[in-house]
This record gives structure tokens, C-alpha cells and sequence, in this order.
């Protein structure tokens, strides 16, 4: 067997990334100490993902194979690509001057952010259970390196090791679900997978493997049940890390949830849904409830991106070509929040030392204005207030989840949104209406300014734009749903 | 017949070792024993035809798993007489778990758990050429991914271990090499009968 170039060209933007993350292996090592090595690889690795997403554009979209069928590309896998894409590079941009501020001058952090980068592309590509488990693997071991990357913090520390074991009792249980499903359908390929079961020629051991599966990457999406680590891996990383982590894994492991769920279990869509189900409520749940009582903005954060996963689970949770759509115009809706919400979380300094509790936001309109409309928008487009964007996001999944007959989980969704907005709106009522003892530091990089201002613009003109988002997102999903 | 001698001498010694991993009272010696037992289960793989996985084993568990072992023995200060206090109380439970295990084994063998298949036939080619055969072409990107992943661990482990600490001191070797008799040596004359000067004592002592 001897590989052609169209064996391997589908995976250009990968073979790239690869590419430069092992030039920078070698710029880190013999680049010298300090800031000036870690901005430098910071740069490169910016430079990289422009580059990647040059050549994902660049490519057709058409559907094909690569490497025997264990990757796959299509539209669905571009748009996905794109949105993780332009995730880490926002996180990446805007963490250079905040980690040098924090004494992190490590150039391991852009290292191993394009080497995760590697692997969210490739989960997102996934057309094979072994492909699928590498990807997992190379996008999860990272990102527990990152989240400790602070030695000389007992946070810090903690967040790596919880969300490491966590992450490694998640690979487990998605090991072995999908060595179960091996077992009963005798193929590792998703096409395989498809074939092999139906609705009426069903064994139940291929069910019990399924569920292990889904509750192996819903700990990766970070879905209630299965969302402990979350709060605490939040806070405890340094924030730039944080912002990394509320952006784009989610996407992936998103995009890898439908892939799997429409692909290799599309012909059993009955069975998984109930259980996608389940996650959904227990998510939108928690999510709303738990964010609440939190005095620590990333805490909150982390309460509001499980219960995010919650909404966009509710679209999945139809099964049907309208709840593939409108997961992927809530999660082009999420990159942005998030993006915006963090470039403001990491500007929030006061004397130097990072400031992250909700109350330091207080009097932010009017020591810096912008800033304070800025926040306001995002935390509008999160409660969902039309005409921003994340009111979209929500509109067509749950109008998928009405379509679909499950009424009770839009009702559920409805009112938990409310709940949600009330905490959404405190802090634009901190901002606005509570005087500050302190203000926070004005010095703030232009890589933020640039990063929020990008991101409320997609956000207020997302109505605008919606027809095209909608048309990529309707081609996207037309991949995703084609047989193989 | 030779080939029957071989089993019945590597299966011994290992039997033997693994008796010895669990009895001696040397932590040092149990795991030289626990490599003595690796090296003869190798040898019984190379018996059946699995000389890919006698090979793994060697490379793997001797070479890297039971030094790694010996590392942590010699290297943590564990009191092995307290840890050997309880062996006592837990032995019926030990007993009990070892019971099911034999148990399980029996069934397994003789319980036609495998549906009556056996140990599948040596083919010509040998397996390390099949494994290398797939492992290059068919699975090259599982192989690359795979080397990705290892990069990340390797990378992690030294950003998160390699840390700049006050007053370590390092052997800076140009340094070293760049120094000169007459930066560092000074040659007293001492007349003889008298002590040298009291001040240049410590110096000509260093």
C-alpha cells in the first residue's frame, strides 16, 4: 500500500500546524530565556494559525478521505476548523502581554496550545474510533500542562492535576466504551459503525459501550453531569489559560460529539438522543443554578460555558438536520462571547496583580467606558437578548428541539435562561450602578482592544451576516448528515 | 523435546523468581528478581512464536519499567518492615482475591470460555515484519499522532519540572576550562626556618 498525495493533502492544515509546532520545539529551545523567547514563539505560532486557516480556506470542500479513511474532510469539518481556529488564535493573541505580566514567560504555552490545536483538528476530522482516541488524547494531555503552567502557584498546581486525573478517568471510560463498540460492530471505522447496528439488530452491550462513549467526551465538553473539574480548573489556571480553555476544546469536542453521535451512531439516532437528553437538562440546570451564588468571574464563567454546553446539547439532542444546524450557529455564537468576555477578564488587573473577583468590576463604566459597554454586550448576547448573536444561537436550537417533539427541554431551556440572564445582568449592574473603591490598571494591550472589538462587532452584526452564517452552517451540516 | 526442557526451564525460573519477588526481604533484591522473571517470560514467548512481544517485554518492562522501579526503591526513603506489619491482617484477604483469580483462570481454560479456539497458528512470515508491515503504511497516521503525542508528554514534563532555583551550583565547564594558573595560584616563598606570612596562610592552604 503506497500513499498518493490525495492520501494525505485533506490534512494540509494539519501536516502545517505539525510542521511549525516542531520548528518552534526548536526556536523555544535555543531561543534563550525570557519574555523576548516567548513572545517571539507567541508570534510564530499566531503566524501558524494564519497560516493553517489559509490553507483550509484555500482547499475545496468537497468530501474525501485521507489516510485510509481514518480522516475525514468536508464542509462540516472546515466550519468547525475554522471557528477552533480562530478561538486559539484570539486566546493566543491576547495572552501574550497578561502572561508576561504574570511572570509566565514560558514559550511552552504557545507550544503546546498549537500542538492541542493539532489535535482539536484532527477530533474534529475523526472518521475512525483509533483516529478519534489519538485526537482526544494530543488535544487533552496539552491543555493539563497549560493549566498548571503557573509552578510557583498551589492553584495553579491543583487545576492540572484535577483536570488531569479527571481527563485521564474520561479517556478511560472512552476507551473502553469504544472497545465495546469495536467488539459488537467488528469495525473501528464510523461508516462500519453505521452499517453494523440498526434500531431492530441492536446489542446491548453496543448500547452500554455507546453511553460509555458519550460520557467519555461529555467530560471533555464538560456537560452535568460530568462537569466537577470545571469550576476549579477555571479559576485556579492562569487566566490566559482559562480563556484558552473556555474557547476552543469546547468546539472540538463539540464538533467530535456530532460526528460521532450522526455518524457512526446516526442509524441508532432513538437510543442516543435520550441519553444526550439527560445531559442537556442536567447541564442548562446546573449551569444556570450553580453560577448564581459565584463571587469569582471565572467561576462564573465556568458555570455559564457548562451551561452553554447545555443549550447546544438541547439542538443535538433533536437528531435531526435542523439540531445540527442550530448547534453549529450557537457555537459560532460561543467562540465570540467567549473571546470578548475573556479579553476583558484578562485586562482585569488592579496594582499588577490579577483581580478576577465580580466585585472589582465595580464603577468600570466609568473609569473605562468602553470596557464596560463592551462586557455589557457580551453579557448581553449570553442571556440571549435579540438581535445579538447568541440569541440566535438559542432561537434555532430550541426551535430544532420543538420541531423535534421535545417540548419539555425547550420549556426547561426557556426558563433556565431566565435564570441565567439574572446573572448576566447583575454584572452589568455592578458595572454601572456600583461605585468603585479602586480602579482597575487602564494600561491594557492592544492585542484585547482588538480582540473585544472584533468580537462585539460579529456579535451586534451577527443579524446582519446571519444569511451567510446560515448558508455555511446549512452546507456544513448537509456534509455532516451525507453518508460516507 | 528440547523445545519441552526449555518451557519446563524457563517456567521454573520464573516461577521461582516471582516466589522470591514476594518473599525476599530486600526491596533491591525483589525487583532484580522481578527482572530475572521478565527475561524468562521473554524466553516463553520466543517459545510460542511471539518474538515481537518477548522483545517488548525486554524493552520495555526490563528496560525501562524495572529501573524505573529500582529508581524509586532506592531513591524514596519507605520503610519497608512497617509496610510489611500489616501482611498478617490482610492476608486472608489477599487469599480470598488470589482464590477468585485461580478461579477465574481455571474456568477459563478449561470452560471453553474461548469458544474452543486455540492459540493461533505461527505463520512464516514473522510477526515483527507484519507489525512493521501495517504499522508504516496502513496506520503511518495513528504512528505520527502517536509521536505527536509522546512530544507533548516530554515537553510537558520539562516545563513543568525545569524550574530556575537560587544558589544552585552548576559546573559551568568554559569556565572551567578558562582558567589560568595565574588567575587562581600564587607561589609563596618560605624562607626556611620561619612560618610564612600569617595573612597568605589560608590562601596557600586552599
Amino acid at each position: 500500500m503506497a500513499f498518493e498525495l490525495a492520501d494525505i493533502l485533506p490534512a494540509l492544515p494539519e501536516i502545517i500546524l505539525s510542521a511549525v509546532a516542531l520548528v518552534l520545539v526548536l526556536v523555544a529551545a535555543y531561543g534563550g530565556d525570557g519574555a523576548a523567547n516567548a513572545r517571539r514563539v507567541a508570534h510564530l505560532t499566531l503566524a501558524g494559525i494564519v497560516l493553517a486557516a489559509i490553507a483550509l480556506l484555500s482547499m475545496t470542500s468537497a468530501q474525501s478521505t485521507a489516510f485510509g479513511g481514518m480522516f475525514r474532510a468536508d464542509a462540516f469539518a472546515d466550519y468547525m476548523k475554522l471557528l477552533v481556529l480562530m478561538g486559539s488564535f484570539a486566546a493566543v493573541f491576547m495572552s501574550v502581554t497578561p502572561l508576561e505580566r504574570d511572570d509566565i514567560n514560558k514559550p511552552e504555552f504557545s507550544l503546546l496550545v498549537i500542538l492541542a490545536l493539532v489535535g482539536m483538528m484532527l477530533m474534529i476530522s475523526a472518521n475512525d474510533l483509533m483516529s478519534l482516541y489519538m485526537a482526544v488524547e494530543l488535544q487533552s494531555l496539552p491543555l493539563y500542562v497549560v493549566a498548571a503552567m503557573r509552578t510557583n502557584s498551589l492553584r495553579s498546581s491543583e487545576a492540572g492535576l484535577k483536570y488531569f486525573l479527571l481527563g485521564a478517568l474520561s479517556s478511560g471510560m472512552l476507551l473502553y466504551g469504544a472497545s465495546l463498540v469495536y467488539g459488537f460492530a467488528g469495525t473501528t471505522s464510523f461508516a462500519g459503525i453505521a452499517a453494523a447496528v440498526s434500531e431492530t439488530d441492536l446489542p446491548a452491550g453496543f448500547i452500554i459501550g455507546m453511553v460509555f462513549m458519550i460520557t467519555g467526551i461529555a467530560f471533555k465538553v464538560s456537560a452535568a453531569p460530568f462537569h466537577m473539574w470545571t469550576p476549579d480548573v477555571y479559576e485556579g489556571s492562569p487566566s490566559p489559560v482559562t480563556a484558552l480553555f473556555a474557547i476552543a476544546p469546547k468546539v472540538a469536542a463539540i464538533a467530535l460529539m456530532l460526528r460521532l453521535t450522526y455518524g457512526a451512531f446516526g442509524s441508532i439516532a432513538l437510543e442516543w438522543s435520550q441519553v444526550i437528553m439527560a445531559l442537556s437538562v442536567a447541564s442548562i440546570v446546573v449551569g444556570a443554578l450553580g453560577a448564581i451564588m459565584q463571587k469569582d468571574i471565572k467561576r462564573m464563567m465556568a458555570y455559564s460555558s457548562i451551561a452553554h454546553m447545555g443549550y447546544a446539547l438541547a439542538g443535538l439532542a433533536a437528531g435531526t438536520h435542523e439540531g445540527a444546524f442550530g448547534v453549529m450557529i450557537y457555537m459560532t455564537s460561543y467562540v465570540f462571547m467567549g473571546a470578548g468576555t475573556f479579553a476583558i477578564i484578562l485586562l482585569m488587573r488592579r496594582d499588577g496583580q490579577s483581580a478576577t473577583r465580580i466585585a472589582d468590576l465595580r464603577g468600570l463604566s466609568k473609569t473605562q467606558p468602553l470596557f464596560a459597554l463592551g462586557l455589557m454586550v457580551m453579557m448581553f448576547s449570553m442571556a440571549g437578548i435579540p438581535p445579538l448573536a447568541g440569541f440566535f444561537g438559542k432561537w434555532y436550537v430550541f426551535l430544532a428541539a420543538v420541531n423535534a417533539g421535545l417540548v419539555p427541554l425547550a420549556v426547561i431551556g426557556v426558563v433556565m435562561s431566565v435564570v441565567g440572564a439574572f446573572y448576566y445582568l447583575r454584572i452589568i449592574k455592578i458595572m454601572y450602578f456600583e461605585d468603585s473603591e479602586a480602579p482597575l490598571d487602564q494600561d491594557v494591550p492592544l492585542a484585547n482592544k482588538l480582540v473585544l472589538g472584533v468580537s462585539m462587532a460579529v456579535i451586534l452584526l451577527f443579524f446582519a451576516g446571519l444569511n451567510s452564517i446560515m448558508d455555511a452552517a446549512n452546507t456544513a451540516t448537509m456534509a455532516l448528515m451525507a453518508p460516507f | 523435546m528440547i523445545e519441552a526442557l526449555f518451557f519446563y526451564l524457563f517456567a521454573g525460573v520464573m516461577l521461582a523468581s516471582s516466589v522470591m519477588v514476594v518473599v525476599s526481604r530486600n526491596p533491591v533484591y525483589s525487583v532484580l528478581f522481578l527482572i530475572l522473571a521478565f527475561f524468562n517470560a521473554a524466553g516463553l514467548f520466543v517459545l510460542i512464536g511471539a518474538e515481537f512481544l518477548a522483545m517488548l517485554l525486554v524493552v520495555v518492562y526490563v528496560g525501562a519499567v524495572a529501573v524505573l522501579f529500582l529508581f524509586v526503591v532506592m531513591m524514596l526513603d519507605i520503610n519497608f518492615a512497617e509496610m510489611r506489619a500489616g501482611f498478617q491482617k490482610y492476608l486472608p484477604l489477599g487469599l480470598i482475591v488470589g482464590g477468585i483469580l485461580v478461579f477465574e483462570l481455571v474456568v477459563a481454560m478449561y470452560g471453553d470460555a474461548f469458544g474452543g479456539k486455540t492459540a493461533p497458528v505461527v505463520s512464516e512470515i514473522a510477526n515483527t515484519t507484519r507489525l512493521g508491515g501495517v504499522l508504516y503504511t496502513k496506520y503511518a497516521f495513528l504512528f505520527q499522532l502517536a509521536g505527536l503525542i509522546l512530544l507533548v508528554a516530554m515537553i510537558g514534563a520539562i516545563s513543568l519540572t525545569l524550574r530556575k532555583r537560587a544558589g544552585v551550583r552548576r559546573q559551568i565547564i568554559a569556565e572551567q576550562n578558562a582558567r589560568r594558573p595565574a588567575d587562581v595560584l600564587e607561589v609563596i616563598k618560605v624562607p626556611s626556618g620561619k612560618a610564612p606570612a600569617a595573612a597568605n596562610t589560608g590562601k596557600a592552604e586552599e
